[in-house]
């Protein structure tokens, strides 16, 4: 008798939990499992970060999206991870050299887009950091881009009732921590991944070249693909691309994190993809177009000690050539990626 | 099928899985409380300067050089605890844990069911080890949270020890070193080792169950190098990371247990 009252309970309080969970959602931001399954593209090799600690869940990463659009995450309410990192922009930002934090205060270094990141072993232009999901403590703590410290992002979280709904249902209770919200970050961001690009296409024989893009392949493979390596455009490596140091940022690079001599003045070798909405260019967004980008590399190269050795591969370029690896350049661009539902602001439509 | 039949046949299953989960309450609440294999071991850190208790904010000490000083913050790591059984059989305690002074509670560390043996020594690491250093974000002791990491450069700060010296010359004659790094050249991860065997500290059962260390803090400030503030305010570069780090080395010591 006892029993049967308790299930009769279990199951007039299970009714009541799934009715709670028909809430309307609009269709277009609504994550179901097919949305966070992790897709390995052909070709790609094994992703460095492989959510095994961090299990894919749509909540989660329902979490992770609301995270990376909230201004919460400053000191003042006022930047968001998505204030520099502009979806259309495949995460960089867009026609901003440098970028503006809080107080309206300057970064020293290009905001660099956010795509592929699980195949990367370090982050940040001179790697500092070494595991995806610590990553945002970076821009949280950073006296010029959020300012904020972790306790206090804790507690703000654990005060807002939208969090502590969301936190309850992407971990099925009510702690709130750091651990938490860096993994649910983790789980956005780690699928930002792009792999539908023209030139992907191209590859897998959906598409095909012009006679331009062709030539650009060919050149590109020839004398850029040492350091941008395919299918990633990056080998992850750090090096200096001859570019002379700005004498107003005075950036160290590398060198400034492990003190060691050969490590001043280099930089990591960026990944290209969707480089033609990436601009501007360079660790320091000095360059404003693509072009400027390859006629540094053809005409303009610093040659002094701390020089990259393989930028003596590329030597001068004609025009032809410039304009073919140009045309090459703009294939990398992945509209798919670029206008993926899964990664728009959620905030949009309210 | 019909649905009506496929409905019956959820609504049986779901008061199949009701019913096995009744079962293994029942189970469990029956079941009488398991006593613990062996008694409980408590591992206090006590905090000196010289032979001083450490008091933080308020009295004052002298290094070496005679350079009066005041602390205001000491917290470090210990790591993967492990005590030498004399049959092999070690007992370890994988983790870290975070002991700071100004928390009463985190100065000792209770181990509940410690195996009887006889331990000849116990060892740790200060600090944190690499394959933690490399794990993502993490909880508890090693939350970032703890404010004993560095975001930019990632790594936790294994140590931190900040206070006021009139020799400093730096702003508000304060002085702060954080020492940290797993990677060379800044590895500031020190092995520890303290023989339990010479002080008769032997962990057997029903007779020893406090291990009380001394930790000196005059240790990191002279032994082997001795450490100027008026020359060395806050550490910044693996130099003088890693002579801190080989002074904080020989900071613990056993404080026998009065018979």
């Amino acid at each position: 008798m006892k029993n049967r009252i308790i299930y009769t309970l279990f199951i007039l309080i299970s009714i009541a939990v799934l009715c709670n969970s028909f809430v309307i959602e609009n269709p277009y931001f609504k994550i179901t499992k097919k949305d966070v399954k992790l897709k390995i593209p052909k070709g790609f090799p094994k992703p460095i970060y492989n959510f095994k600690k961090n299990k894919l869940k749509p909540d989660i990463f329902i979490l992770g999206r609301k995270l990376f659009y909230d201004n919460i995450l400053s000191k003042d309410n006022t930047i968001s991870c998505s204030s520099c990192h502009q979806r259309i922009a495949a995460f960089a930002h867009i026609d901003h050299k440098l970028s503006h934090g809080i107080y309206a205060k300057i970064g020293t270094r290009n905001v660099p887009a956010l795509q592929n990141l699980i195949w990367k072993d370090a982050y940040m232009w001179d790697g500092g950091i070494n595991s995806l999901e610590l990553q945002p403590i970076n821009p949280i703590t950073s006296p010029i881009e959020m300012d904020e410290n972790l306790v206090n992002v804790i507690l703000k979280l654990k005060a807002n009732k939208e969090y502590v709904r969301l936190f309850k249902k992407a971990y099925k209770d009510t702690l709130i921590n750091s651990e938490r919200l860096l993994k649910a970050l983790a789980q956005f961001t780690g699928l930002m991944i792009t792999s539908n690009s023209k030139y992907d296409k191209y590859m897998r024989k959906q598409d095909t070249f012009s006679l331009a893009e062709k030539n650009g392949l060919k050149l590109f493979r020839a004398k850029c693909e040492h350091c941008h390596k395919e299918p990633l455009f990056t080998d992850n490596s750090y090096r200096n691309n001859g570019l002379k140091m700005d004498t107003a940022l005075k950036d160290f690079g590398r060198g400034r994190l492990t003190e060691i001599n050969k490590d001043y003045q280099i930089f990591k070798v960026p990944g290209l993809r969707n480089i033609e909405m990436t601009y501007p260019y360079m660790h320091d967004g000095r360059f404003r177009k693509l072009k400027d980008v390859i006629n540094h590399y053809s005409n303009s190269i610093n040659y002094d000690e701390k020089a990259d050795s393989s930028l003596f591969r590329i030597g001068n370029l004609n025009e032809q050539e410039k304009k073919d690896i140009h045309s090459f350049l703009l294939t990398l661009t992945d509209k798919e990626f670029l206008y993926d539902r899964r990664f728009a602001d959620p905030n949009m439509l309210q | 099928m019909s649905e009506d039949n496929y409905n019956l046949k959820k609504i049986i299953n779901i008061f199949l899985y009701m019913a096995i989960l009744w079962v293994v309450m029942s189970f469990s609440g029956h079941n009488p409380k398991q006593k613990p294999k062996g008694d409980q071991l408590t591992i206090s850190f006590n905090h000196f300067v010289g032979n001083t208790v450490l008091k933080l904010d308020s009295a004052f000490y002298k290094n070496e050089l005679g350079q009066p000083f005041t602390l205001s913050n000491f917290k470090y790591y210990i790591s993967n605890i492990n005590f030498k059984n004399s049959n092999g059989k070690d007992f370890t305690l994988n983790g870290s844990f975070l002991i700071n002074e100004d928390e009463e509670n985190t100065k000792q560390i209770i181990i509940n069911s410690f195996p009887e043996g006889n331990y000849t020594s116990v060892d740790f690491i200060v600090g944190v080890d690499s394959l933690h250093n490399c794990s993502g974000a993490q909880s508890g002791a090693l939350d970032p949270i703890n404010a004993m990491f560095w975001a930019w450069n990632t790594g936790y700060i294994f140590l931190k020890l900040e206070g006021w010296s009139s020799a400093s010359k730096s702003p508000g004659n304060f002085f702060e070193y954080h020492i940290g790094g797993y990677k060379q050249p800044s590895n500031c991860i020190r092995k520890v080792t303290l023989d339990l065997g010479k002080n008769n500290l032997k962990l057997e059962i029903g007779k020893q169950k406090n291990l009380n260390i001394k930790v000196n803090i005059l240790e990191i400030l002279k032994n082997p190098t001795v450490i100027d503030f008026e020359k060395l305010s806050s550490v910044t570069d693996h130099k003088n990371a890693t002579v801190i780090a080989d002074n904080y080395k020989d900071m613990f010591e056993l404080i026998p247990n009065e018979k």
